[in-house]
């Protein structure tokens, strides 16, 4: 499949308006504004596009379930990329941040919004900062602002520094922290879609969600649909991380299957090692092994698969990785990350961290297995948002598939498997 | 000493809240265009939500003192027509804000499994040496201080390190690490890669 997202991203000054007006830029825009909002909505139903933030939910519908007869309404784009192997939404923003405006006024005029607030995540600074340029180029232009390409049309696009909390990439959570409060999530329902920003209908869409409106405007929803397998239409980008020998972005049909990404986009795993596990979707989804690769990474057949295709960041791991440890690192980060409203995550991730912690240290018990698994049960299924099942999958996979690799830290009393690349401290207790 | 008299157990570090409080800090008010510029930034929301802006505004803050204090909570409050208790909740939550002094380039190296599996922690490391502070502290010179920080979202350029909440150096390598903080006391945060995808510009 040609690129359709990322064609120009690797061109100079394929940032700046001249080059995206010379490319179809704002074409789309121009197109939707001279059809009916419905119209819009229709197209991009029957195109089947699916939300790209991990969820997978059709954005059309979504887009249907806001509430057109409360004013004012707003768009909230997703810009917070924090799941960890992450990484598509920046090279969008950087390389191409027109697209995502043009895709962002499409979705306002759909759901009939004045506004549309992007919420990028406070560590993008640079990126934030050519995008408030470009942003101002297109306001000069009459792309953006009021009577937009002349058709008396006005609509405003606010960028909004978050300042460093993964929770905020949980819809609700987004809200909140744009309200300017800690980001924790709501009690759903009401959705945002009824009572989101400032209580009004709201729609939260990715950043990539938004960047395939221009396309699916242009080219029509059947064309959109055909690019890739069943309810799975439209371009993807893909995430690769970890062990290969090229990680980095790269863009497919969602019938390339993941061992077609990982050991043909990706080059496949680094000399003289061999791949020991996949996480699919960013590190909230279970592991897949070496030998389920040869499925389409679509939302459907990973799941089918038992993982999920979440946010597309796929992160490899070769033979030298230890499972312990793996699940160790993440449970770090969830138990930072952790926003605090609900009580099994906010205690329960810091025991996990604790109990791995133990185990990798040749410090832990058999019994400790199954505490792991008690715990993590606890905590699955038991929270506002999904923070606490993405919390309870490191042990719970890890200890699936690997449980001789746990059995024989905890009967040696160390870690067995001590790579060169872990810190030093660490690999001399582990002989 | 009990926390409770129905809880005679435990010790006392076991009772001791973990709430650190905010230090007071000097009087703090916004220079002239620093305020224009929050204002501004307010009138990007709806006028009786002047609260969205109270991230923004801490930044200010970080920018002007480097670190948020007790004072300047309470002028962000005054300015965005909040409480200070409001302010607070939002400051002590999200990690980009320093409620404490910090050295002039802050190394935040992201630790998070795609940047581990790439050797972050062998930078984390051999930047504590070469500092020679240990994780989570300033230099006695008042030049650096050492954090780790959780996915930055750059896991194609592992292991990344962030420079004061902005620059990014790519890449990092302990050999890499031990220059840049040499590099970093001559030459400033132009010694950093940055982003490569601002950099093929």
């Amino acid at each position: 499949m040609d690129p359709v997202l990322t064609k120009y991203v690797r061109e100079p000054n394929s940032f700046t308006l001249d080059f995206y007006l010379k490319h179809d830029g704002y074409t789309a825009l121009k197109k939707a504004l001279g059809t009916q909002p419905n119209d819009v909505i229709e197209t991009v139903k029957a195109s089947g596009l699916r939300g790209r933030g991990g969820a997978g939910f059709p954005t059309g519908m979504k887009w249907q379930f806001v509430d057109k007869k409360i004013e004012p309404r707003y768009i909230a784009c997703n810009a917070d990329e924090s799941e960890p192997g992450t990484f598509k939404d920046h090279v969008l923003m950087e390389r191409y941040p027109h697209l995502l405006f043009e895709g962002c006024l499409i979705g306002c005029w759909a759901i009939g919004a004045k506004v549309a607030y992007i919420y990028i995540r406070g560590e993008f600074y640079h990126v934030q900062k050519a995008m408030e340029a470009e942003l101002a180029n297109a306001y000069a232009q009459g792309y953006a602002g009021k009577n937009i390409l002349g058709s008396g049309w006005d609509c405003d696009i606010v960028i909004h520094r978050g300042a460093g909390a993964y929770e905020a990439g949980e819809e609700t959570a987004l809200i909140e922290s744009l309200e300017g409060k800690r980001a924790q999530p709501r009690i759903k329902p009401p959705f945002p879609a009824l009572s989101g920003l400032y209580n009004k209908p709201t729609a939260v869409n990715n950043v990539e969600t938004l960047c395939n409106l221009p396309a699916i405007i242009l080219n029509g929803a059947e064309w959109f649909a055909k690019l890739g397998p069943e309810k799975n239409g439209g371009p993807k980008l893909y995430c690769v991380s970890g062990h290969v020998k090229r990680p980095g972005v790269y863009e497919a049909s969602m019938n390339t299957t993941l061992r077609e990404i990982i050991f043909d986009m990706a080059g496949g795993i680094r000399d003289g090692h061999r791949l020991k596990a996949v996480i699919p979707g960013g590190s909230s989804v279970p592991i897949l092994l070496p030998d389920q690769l040869d499925i389409p990474a679509s939302f459907d057949s990973v799941q089918k698969a038992g993982s999920m295709l979440g946010s597309a960041g796929i992160i490899v791991m070769d033979e030298t990785t230890c499972m312990v440890w793996a699940a160790m690192n993440l449970m770090h980060f969830y138990k930072h990350e952790s926003c605090g409203k609900c009580t099994p995550c906010r205690e329960g991730g810091d025991w996990l961290w604790k109990i791995l912690s133990r185990i990798e240290r040749g410090e832990g018990q058999m019994r400790d297995l199954d505490l792991l698994v008690s715990v993590s049960n606890n905590i699955a299924g038991k929270t506002l948002c999904a923070f606490g099942d993405a919390e309870a999958t490191p042990p719970l996979t890890t200890l699936k598939h690997f449980r001789a690799e746990y059995e024989a830290h905890i009967r040696e009393g160390r870690c067995t498997v001590p790579a060169d690349w872990r810190a030093r401290t660490a690999v001399a207790a582990a002989h | 000493m009990s926390f409770h008299p129905l809880m005679p157990y435990g010790s006392q570090e076991f009772q001791r809240s973990e709430r650190t409080l905010v230090s007071e800090g000097e009087a703090f008010t916004f220079t002239p265009d620093r305020a224009a510029k929050l204002e501004e930034i307010c009138s990007k929301y709806p006028p009786e939500r002047r609260k969205s802006a109270v991230l923004a505004a801490l930044y200010l803050v970080q920018e002007q003192q480097q670190y948020i204090t007790a004072s300047a909570m309470r002028h962000v409050a005054e300015f965005l027509r909040i409480t200070p208790a409001e302010v607070e909740d939002v400051a002590t939550y999200y990690v980009m804000f320093f409620k404490a002094p910090v050295g002039k380039y802050v190394l935040q190296v992201c630790r998070t499994l795609s940047c581990a599996l790439a050797g972050a922690e062998r930078v984390v490391e051999t930047l504590s040496e070469k500092i020679g502070v240990p994780v989570g502290s300033t230099d006695p010179s008042g030049m650096f201080t050492l954090l780790e920080f959780e996915c930055l979202g750059a896991c194609d350029r592992a292991p990344v390190v962030m420079v004061n909440n902005e620059h990014w150096h790519e890449k990092a390598t302990p050999e890499s690490c031990a220059k840049l903080v040499d590099d970093l006391r001559q030459r400033g945060v132009s010694t950093l890669t940055g982003c490569h995808l601002r950099v093929e510009r």
